[in-house]
């Protein structure tokens, strides 16, 4: 038998934007086995909770995550309204769900540059946030906040987009759009990415569905799962067609998610054309008495999060289960067998978002 | 398969101008949204403490006795919460980011809102 060694990957590792620590067991070149840990950014946000009014909280769920934050209070907020049976008005559900889909749009371009960045095509990494760049000017425009937006309240939003810019946004996602099938073209059709990702990191669909792997990487193995299509928001009323691809290896979840990104412009401009007038919230009164588990779908997957109130301003227990940390499983299971120069890669393609992870 | 995928966007990054600004040189870009830091009208401030209740980072601190309100920049998540809930809008979001700092502190502002004396009450004193 070959003598195994092991590697520490991580926490602080070039390819890594969070720390996540994996400890890989090697044969030689080849990993048997990795070991995660995590922990090294727990920020207590659950127990916060209890500190902080219900209301005030959503500034702090939406800082769970510095990528997917506006989805975080979207969440948080669908929660609480559950609970104390709140009507929210048609245009802050739209309103929101055009929010969440510039979230997606900016957090699979972050993703794609630095998927580029971790192969080491830099050209394409600047490339990628080139674009990103326009997405979260938009978000700036129209909530006062580039990646932190604090639009979504209980019973609403924040603020409303005027007509004239929602046109006007509909009309820069055409041109947005060109820019990416430039891009995503490099993504799919380059010889030396196929060559870097096909057959790297293969997860079997059995293996995604019984380790529990959401979002893209669920997708990419054929496991066809999108919260989105529960309908929550104005997700019900617009048109949404699953991305998933059969091949489970990390070009497959590239691929999902450069054609995700056409997905998403379709969803904010169908919203564009559908939104309603009328009011964009509705007073709350009172305080949550009850509990309620809420999912939503965040870039990176299924997000779940489980309130509980007494009656009182503030919420006896929150509970939030982030797409990443049900990735970890499949990412295990996806690195062992692979080369050890090809881990950076692996680990990018689920989108770790471990500040999320650990709330 | 293909090559030269990235030829055409590279050579036309190339010969554009560049996408970033050449900030400090150029001012960094704002919009009339923009959180930048909150500001307070003393003359306005009823001292209510709603401002103080409603902070998430507990960043604000408001002395009735004292009529001072105490803002502590490095905590201000600049979240807007205490801006949309003053009732008197005395607080205002303005649009520039705080400068950089290399110390800790408070910024301490005297309150100098005389509460306006009623009609009733200036009857009396009058009387």
């Amino acid at each position: 038998m070959t003598k195994q060694i092991i590697i520490p990957f991580g926490p602080q590792h070039p390819v890594l934007p969070e720390p996540i620590h994996l400890d890989l067991v090697l044969e030689d070149e080849m990993v048997v086995e990795a070991i995660p840990s995590i922990g090294y950014i727990h920020r207590g946000f659950e127990k916060l909770v209890e500190k902080r009014e219900f209301t005030e909280y959503v500034y702090v769920a939406e800082r769970t995550c510095g990528i997917c934050s506006f989805i975080h209070g979207l969440t948080y907020c669908q929660g609480i309204e559950e609970i104390m049976q709140v009507e929210v008005p048609e245009r802050a559900l739209f309103l929101r769900t055009i929010w969440s889909e510039y979230s997606r749009l900016h957090s699979h371009l972050l993703w794609l540059g630095l998927f580029a960045d971790s192969f080491g095509f830099e050209n394409l990494f600047m490339n990628a946030w080139r674009i990103r760049e326009r997405i979260l000017d938009v978000m700036e425009q129209t909530t006062g906040g580039r990646v932190i937006q604090g639009s979504c309240k209980i019973g609403g939003v924040r603020r409303d987009i005027s007509g004239e810019k929602l046109g006007q946004m509909s009309k820069d996602l055409d041109s947005i759009g060109q820019e990416l099938e430039e891009l995503t073209n490099v993504f799919l059709r380059d010889a030396s990415i196929k060559h870097r990702l096909k057959n790297v990191g293969v997860l079997s669909r059995d293996d995604a569905y019984s380790l529990g792997a959401v979002g893209p990487t669920a997708r990419g193995s054929g496991v066809s799962l999108d919260m989105r299509k529960t309908g929550y928001a104005a997700y019900g009323k617009l048109n949404l067609e699953t991305v998933a691809e059969n091949d489970g290896d990390c070009y497959a979840r590239c691929v999902v998610r450069c054609r995700e990104l056409f997905t998403s412009i379709d969803l904010i401009q169908q919203a564009v054309r559908k939104i309603p007038d009328g009011p964009i919230d509705v007073k709350v009164t009172g305080a949550p008495d009850g509990e309620y588990f809420t999912r939503s779908e965040q870039p990176r997957g299924e997000l779940v999060h489980y309130l509980k109130g007494n009656g009182t301003k503030f919420l006896v227990r929150s509970r939030i289960r982030t797409p990443t940390l049900t990735n970890i499983p499949p990412l295990v299971k996806m690195l062992q067998g692979c080369e050890l120069a090809d881990v950076p890669v692996i680990v990018l393609s689920i989108d770790p978002c471990i500040s999320c992870t650990e709330r | 398969m293909a090559f030269f995928e990235m030829a055409k966007t590279a050579l036309r990054t190339v010969l554009s101008r560049p996408a970033t600004i050449r900030y400090p040189a150029e001012p960094a870009k704002k919009t009339l949204l923009t959180r930048g830091h909150v500001t307070i009208d003393e003359s306005r401030c009823i001292s209510c403490g709603t401002c103080q209740r409603k902070c998430p980072a507990q960043a604000i601190l408001l002395n009735k006795e004292e009529k001072t309100w105490q803002m502590d920049r490095l905590r201000c998540v600049v979240c807007n919460s205490c801006v949309d809930t003053c009732p008197v809008k005395c607080l205002f979001m303005d649009t520039q980011y705080t400068a950089p700092t290399v110390t800790r502190g408070v910024e301490i502002v005297t309150i100098t809102y005389v509460k306006p004396v009623k009609a009733a009450d200036k009857g009396e004193t009058q009387g």
